[in-house]
């Protein structure tokens, strides 16, 4: 079976058009024929959140949708927040607070945190652990990434 | 880790997506938000040849109030706006609290209710919350539709009343009335886990204070939403008295239950949770039912 799919799908602002299989997971597409490595795969069934992407805005798990469902909707990775230059104030924060250490997970803690930011700037201590009860860190880093949420909440909101 | 290949519909009318499951029928799966279908799909548990995606079907999503004082959800309506809706929460606020228990903040983004129940799976929270608030679904196919009662659409592990050819597209809950009171409490290992086990109770008061009406309906305790029957026959008619209580939540959980063992808990241990579980929903319920002023002694 090699029914292709033709996928048009604008990531991080810019629009793509593929011919994708069906059954090519929305995270692949995304690394391997756009190159954004950016999205990590961890567990690939819904459990790490590492591949944590935005789909029209709303966090979603890059690994529990095909790339064929993104026809026509906008997805953000963790490359559309911000760049090298300037960093999102959630990089900026997650940086100065030792918010990570491998960074494997970082890019889907970022994802989630920034539509969660733009939805709730203000957020209590509890609203913050729901927000990333989603995503797996194993270096042990939930303390400094909380800190760098509430760091990050209270510059944007500045 | 990665799904087998499958041919891939994206109708954007019910219609549409009916005449793919006539077509198709047994090698045919709707998809709907995804998240229990894609990861079975990538451990190739399911290997459906033919997937009809709904998620491009508008007239699949809304939330609405009924005739009579109740809602109606499209079955494509996601969990997170299910959760915001300000309907759900003043007419059903039991499905209100279920939604804060379902996956985590990103599957919330995108499974939906009809999604969940056509899964089937025991230990869903909307499934037991719709068996206890005597909910009912709207089946369609080509041939025409009905409507099957929550506690009769479960039929088994992952397995309801469906035919192949059917699609699950509306999902009615009554009103929770007045005098009424309401629990839902689970025990998981961490938030967002998959329950242990957990109960949803539903209670209604005559005017004299007595249980006019009890339903208690336990997740991951048996092949299905299980309805502790027993218990809620000693309920009714009676005052809801601390002992009473207890004694129901005993029933409840020796007679009405069947749970499993496995890695995460042993059946005994299940057993031990649901009496404990029981006696603190229904002491809950019962004070929501009395307007908080009660006192059932807990």
């Amino acid at each position: 079976m090699n029914n292709l799919f033709n996928l048009s799908v604008t990531v991080n602002g810019t629009l793509y058009e593929r011919e994708v299989e069906p059954r090519l997971l929305l995270s692949d597409f995304l690394r391997h024929d756009l190159g954004l490595t950016g999205t990590h795969v961890g567990c690939e069934h819904g459990v790490c959140g590492a591949c944590t992407i935005q789909f029209d805005g709303e966090p979603a798990r890059s690994c529990l949708m095909f790339a064929v469902m993104a026809d026509g909707h906008n997805v953000t990775t963790v490359e559309g927040l911000g760049t090298i230059d300037k960093l999102h104030p959630l990089q900026e924060a997650f940086k100065e607070e030792h918010g990570l250490q491998c960074g494997f997970c970082t890019p889907g803690f970022l994802t989630t945190l920034a539509a969660f930011l733009e939805e709730n700037p203000d957020p209590s201590e509890e609203e913050i652990r729901e927000a990333i009860s989603g995503n797996l860190c194993r270096c042990t880093g939930y303390q400094h990434i909380k800190e760098s949420v509430k760091t990050a909440a209270e510059r944007m909101r500045a | 880790m990665k799904p087998p290949p499958f041919e891939y519909y994206a109708p954007t009318t019910v219609e549409e997506a009916l005449a793919g499951l006539a077509e198709h029928g047994y090698d045919a799966k709707p998809l709907a938000g995804g998240q229990s279908l894609i990861p079975m799909m990538n451990f190739r548990l399911a290997q459906p040849s033919v997937l009809i995606d709904l998620n491009n079907i508008p007239e699949l999503a809304y939330i609405r109030p009924d005739e009579n004082g109740g809602v109606l959800l499209g079955a494509m309506s996601r969990h997170k706006t299910v959760g915001n809706d300000a309907l759900i929460a003043a007419k059903v606020p039991l499905v209100h609290e279920a939604i804060k228990n379902i996956g985590t903040p990103q599957i919330r983004t995108r499974g939906t209710f009809g999604g969940s129940l056509s899964h089937a799976d025991p230990s869903a929270e909307l499934a037991t919350v719709s068996v206890a608030l005597n909910g009912r679904f709207k089946l369609r196919s080509q041939k025409g539709e009905r409507w099957v009662q929550a506690n009769e659409f479960f039929i088994g592990s992952f397995t309801s009343a469906l035919e192949p050819e059917e699609l699950l597209v509306e999902i009615n809950l009554p009103c929770q009335p007045e005098h009424s009171g309401w629990s839902l409490v689970e025990v998981a290992r961490r938030h967002n886990d998959f329950a242990l086990i957990g109960v949803a109770a539903v209670v209604e008061l005559d005017g004299n204070g007595n249980c006019e009406r009890a339903r208690m309906v336990f997740l991951s305790a048996g092949d299905r939403p299980m309805e502790a029957v027993q218990a809620a026959g000693l309920l009714n008619g009676q005052k809801p008295t601390a002992d009473i209580i207890q004694a129901a939540a005993d029933k409840a959980a020796s007679a009405d239950i069947d749970p499993g063992g496995d890695i995460h808990a042993t059946a005994e241990f299940r057993r031990h949770l649901a009496k404990v579980l029981s006696r603190r929903a229904l002491h809950e319920a019962f004070k929501r039912a009395l307007g908080g002023i009660g006192n059932t002694n807990e």
